[in-house]
């Protein structure tokens, strides 16, 4: 076990964490919060692995990509939250109803 | 069998199903050779000719330039959105709000302000060579910006409606126009020729700094710099 491997599967368990939030958690503003959790993980992954080049600098391709998607994964946060707000101002409702009935 | 039973064990099912996911995907990682290049030597190989020592830069800018001008316009849609579902508020508790904000804050932002500015200039020069670039510069003038909402300073007063507008799009126009502009060239759409790839590198990323800037601000603002304050004083006033 490499100090890469434990960081990959850090972001492993990140990841699932945040899929279970995801589908388990009824508040919507958890669900953004497991949505941007299961975003760091892959994140994480795909820093750790990139890691792994025989040299001393790291695969660029991987790094470019992560900042990328971490800008989009803040923006995406930001348009959920607006939604959210306008949700809960014309509905007062922050909670997923409990029975789909 | 009542319904919270059936929700507790729908919990425990699916966390069971999530950890043979997480373990599945842990089996995937240790079974991944422990070296490997990647795509490494392919960009080390061709770093030369894309204009910018830092590989990162290179990566983002040259070789996968489409990646970088989608996700302005991703941030330029998130923006839209933020905007459409903005309501007008009007709050008159903006006296209170006032007199409510720190004095330690404004000075801090006093000493606070010129140090970001220099160090976003410096994040966006040195991401030619070294980790940096016009992500990381629009951040660091962003929070800036979110510090002069929260300390109410009217920065944004002289800024017309349309200004903004310009200031949210330019970096997508830019880009777009440099890209096509390399076609001229008889190359393809943001193919960048090795002697001025340095220049039109340099270019989009100073307008994308401060384009970057002033939309992850007016995301913060729901959509909209130039009302900030009145944002800032409706949620102040639901708090209290």
């Amino acid at each position: 076990m490499t100090t890469v491997t434990l960081y990959a599967l850090c972001g492993v368990i990140l990841f699932g964490i945040g899929f279970y939030g995801v589908i388990i958690c009824r508040h919507l503003l958890r669900k953004v919060m497991a949505l941007n959790l299961m975003g760091t993980g892959v994140f994480l992954i795909l820093i750790a692995l990139a890691r792994r080049t025989p040299g001393d600098r790291p695969d660029p391709v991987p790094h470019a990509m992560v900042l990328t998607g971490i800008v989009v994964a803040v923006s995406a946060t930001a348009l959920a939250l607006a939604l959210l707000r306008r949700l809960h101002r014309e509905t007062e409702i922050g909670d997923l109803p409990h029975d789909a009935k | 069998m009542s319904r919270l039973r059936k929700t507790e064990l729908a919990k425990v099912g699916f966390g069971l199903i999530v950890a043979m996911i997480v373990t599945a995907l842990g089996c995937a990682i240790l079974a991944l050779p422990g070296e490997e290049s990647g795509l490494a030597g392919a960009v080390m190989l061709n770093l030369d000719q894309a204009g910018a020592k830092n590989p990162v830069t290179a990566v983002l800018l040259n070789f996968r330039g489409y990646d970088t001008l989608l996700e302005i316009a991703v941030l330029l849609l998130a923006v839209l959105g933020a905007r459409a579902l903005a309501v007008d508020e009007s709050a008159d508790d903006s006296e209170h709000f006032r007199s409510s904000i720190n004095p330690v804050l404004i000075g801090f932002i006093r000493v606070i302000a010129p140090v970001m500015i220099i160090v976003a200039g410096y994040l966006l020069w040195v991401g030619g060579h070294a980790p940096g670039g016009a992500f990381q510069a629009g951040a660091v003038l962003a929070s800036l910006g979110v510090l002069l909402v929260l300390a109410d300073i009217n920065w944004t007063q002289h800024l017309s409606d349309y200004s903004e507008r310009i200031l949210l799009t330019i970096s997508l126009v830019v880009f777009l126009s440099v890209g096509l502009a390399t076609m001229f060239n008889a190359r393809n759409f943001l193919e960048f020729s090795p002697s001025t790839a340095k220049w039109c590198i340099l270019l989009i990323e100073a307008v994308a700094t401060v384009s970057i800037a002033v939309i992850l601000l007016a995301l913060f603002c729901c959509g909209k710099i130039s009302n900030a304050r009145k944002y800032h004083e409706t949620t102040r006033g639901r708090v209290e």
